[in-house]
């Protein structure tokens, strides 16, 4: 009896937690949002976070999008040759990346790379005093130091993600036709017939506009919300890294079921 | 520049910074217990406690950073409790904070760190901020460190390096948290110079929290001691070296046993001791 | 720190590969300069039989692709399904075309193949499409043809 209810009572207290962070979450967004005139007045604040969240991930974008490619290609070629369908290797290529994989895996890439760092910088502002230094000098830590790394995440995402499909695909046609040997005008017509512009494309990009805008605001928000010790700060980096991870997993579901269901 | 010196006898206005029954709670926990303590035009005032005792705590609310749970917090004769944050912010700009280790940007240069405040502010040509900023660290000893990164400085350099940027805007007040925090003797030497010369020379006025007492007996106008979130005793430098007060005969002198007790609280040992074993 | 231009440079270069991309996407992978951004009309046809046509299926005519495949729903006043077709506005079709579900490959996706009358008329916006033949649905092709087997063997 007394287990049932000291679980009920666990229970609860999570629910009301995850509720409180949700909130606060929402309003720390908001915040952000009010806060961000600075970050496109003063546009070399984001451009300089563009560098540390753009620039810095895109070697493990790159590599990882051609190795994840290489990986489909083989294993598609495998398959679909089973069926004598070898050519519609380059259908499959496209549309796992442009569909999933590039939004998702760039957007978990990213959150570890990106987010993480995200996350340790401001949270290590914190724990020195700095944003409070900010604060005391009349300037606002959430438009100088959150608002542009947020916008800095937000802008970059889409390009990695977009760039991590198109290695995927190269990678693809880098194994099936360059060393398979699938012919590749048939690999590129089939890929063109089936993927459409409007619908496979732009709906992989504005999944990974939705999982920039979630990470980001992950991050700074854990980095901002970190308890203010070294530990505190390596606490947030692996909470940033992993709500990312949930959150991408599950609104990718969410997103796929509103657009891919017909 | 004319050195507007004021002595703390002679000011006869209203004092910049003037706390009424000051209280704060954390929660449950009440951290100040009514504190009474005023700052006149061109003090420089040290606030000294053991650790824990709500000292800094009493320098956040002068700052704005923590609103009183109740009695009246002043600065400039105006109540804190009643500005917006914008008037808030207007009014820290003419306030310089110098935080316990610093708090240097460690993205930013020693040159670009004291030229933030002027950045953000101010609307100066480059060349003139080149100018301002050299003058700044030229005043802690330090323009030939302009081009390191705070990570490169000591603990010493890095405080005066902070320093330079709390007074880059030539503020009307400066407050200190722990300044001589975890400083080697010359470099502490230093830092209480400095603050006596820049609060003198900017014509400040200056709010020091620390536990060093034969440092700030040395430099500074008067004493506030704080316990247990009240003012227990206050004085000149002079008159807290003659007091016969036993708390602050305690800290000045150290004492490990006195008002502020040894052992944390709990049961007579008699009652604990022999029994256990037998 | 890295200076000012050299970050801007940087960033110039990921904003360009990024975009780079993304038009790689849009033009060797996906078909950007099909049908998407001309005008288009739609029009609607009743079927017996739909068979697997899914929305979004291609509408093709000659082999050539005309439109997609807007909506399917089924009319309870004609007991039939109702296809309507999004078609490019560079493509017109006479009043008496007629349109037949169709099958690519054995087993391929089913699409709608549009094959041209002989009308003066032209087909506008929410015409319908009078004649359609249905999908061929492989269950009643062997019922078919095992019906005409046994018709024919009392003649042998």
């Amino acid at each position: 009896m007394n287990a049932v209810l000291s679980a009920l009572r666990h229970i609860g207290a999570l629910t009301i937690d995850g509720i409180w962070r949700l909130g606060f979450i929402t309003r720390f967004l908001l915040a952000v949002l009010l806060h961000s005139g600075q970050s496109l007045r003063r546009i070399h604040l984001t451009i300089r976070e563009l560098y540390f969240s753009g620039v810095m991930s895109l070697l493990i974008i790159v590599v990882s999008g051609l190795f994840v490619g290489l990986v489909l290609g083989l294993q598609g070629y495998d398959i679909l040759q089973r069926y004598g369908s070898a050519d519609a290797v380059g259908v499959m290529v496209a549309l796992s990346l442009l569909r999933e994989l590039g939004p998702v895996i760039a957007a978990l890439l990213f959150a570890s790379r990106a987010g993480s760092a995200i996350t340790a910088e401001i949270g290590l502002m914190k724990a020195t005093e700095q944003l409070k230094a900010m604060d005391m000098m009349a300037v606002n830590p959430i438009a100088r130091v959150v608002a542009p790394r947020f916008w800095g995440g937000v802008l970059s995402m889409p390009l990695l993600a977009a760039l991590f499909s198109a290695m995927g695909i190269f990678g693809g046609w880098l194994i099936t036709v360059a060393v398979i040997g699938v012919d590749d005008g048939a690999f590129w017509s089939q890929m063109q017939a089936a993927v459409e512009f409007e619908y496979d494309v732009m709906n992989g990009v504005i999944k990974s506009a939705v999982f920039g805008t979630v990470v980001s605001l992950i991050a700074v928000f854990e980095g901002y919300d970190c308890q203010p010790t070294a530990e505190g700060v390596s606490r947030a980096i692996t909470r940033t890294v992993v709500t990312s991870a949930l959150a991408i997993l599950a609104l990718d579901f969410v997103l796929t079921s509103f657009m891919f269901r017909g | 520049m004319p050195a507007i010196i004021v002595t703390a006898t002679a000011e006869s206005t209203s004092p910049l910074v003037s706390l009424r029954d000051a209280r704060f709670a954390y929660g449950e926990r009440e951290v100040l217990r009514g504190i009474d303590l005023s700052v006149h035009r061109g003090q420089v005032v040290a606030i000294m406690g053991g650790s824990g005792c709500g000292k800094t705590t009493l320098l956040r609310l002068i700052g704005g950073q923590l609103r009183a749970s109740g009695g009246v917090v002043e600065v400039e004769g105006r109540d804190l409790a009643g500005l917006s944050g914008k008037d808030l912010y207007a009014l820290r700009r003419r306030m310089g904070m110098l935080f316990q280790f610093g708090a240097l940007f460690t993205d930013m240069s020693v040159f670009d760190n004291v030229a933030f405040p002027l950045r953000e502010h101010t609307v100066l040509p480059a060349g003139m901020i080149h100018d301002l900023v050299l003058m700044k660290l030229q005043a802690v000893g330090l323009r030939g460190a302009a081009k390191l990164s705070p990570g490169e400085l000591s603990g010493g350099m890095a405080r005066r390096v902070a320093l330079a940027r709390a007074v880059a805007l030539d503020p009307m007040l400066i407050l200190y948290d722990e300044p001589f925090a975890g400083l080697d003797p010359i470099s502490l030497g230093i830092i209480g110079q400095l603050i006596r010369k820049l609060n003198d020379a900017l014509g400040a006025s200056s709010v020091m929290v620390t536990h060093d007492v034969h440092e700030s007996l040395s430099i500074v106008d008067y004493i506030y001691f704080v316990s247990d979130g009240r003012v227990v005793a206050q004085g000149t430098p002079d008159e807290i070296r003659a007091s016969s007060d036993p708390f602050v005969h305690q800290f000045v002198n150290a004492e490990a046993d006195g008002p502020v007790p040894f052992h944390y609280p709990a049961a007579p040992i008699d009652s604990l001791l022999g029994g256990e074993g037998a | 720190m890295m200076s000012r231009t050299a970050l801007d440079l940087w960033v110039g270069i990921f904003v360009a590969i990024g975009f780079a991309a993304l038009v790689f996407l849009a033009m060797k992978v996906g078909n950007f300069s099909g049908i998407n951004g001309n005008e288009t009309y739609r029009v609607e046809a009743p079927f017996d039989n739909i068979g697997g046509l899914k929305v979004r299926a291609p509408v093709k005519s000659a082999g050539v692709l005309v439109g997609r495949v807007a909506s399917i729903r089924f009319d309870t006043k004609i007991y039939r399904a109702v296809v309507e077709f999004e078609i490019d506005g560079r493509y017109e079709f006479p009043a008496d075309t007629t349109a037949s579900i169709l099958t690519s490959g054995l087993l391929g996706e089913q699409y709608v193949g549009l094959e041209a009358g002989a009308d003066v008329e032209m087909l506008k916006g929410g015409d319908r499409v009078l004649i359609t033949q249905s999908a061929v649905v492989l269950e009643k092709l062997i019922g078919q043809f095992m019906f005409d087997r046994a018709a024919d063997a009392p003649a042998q």
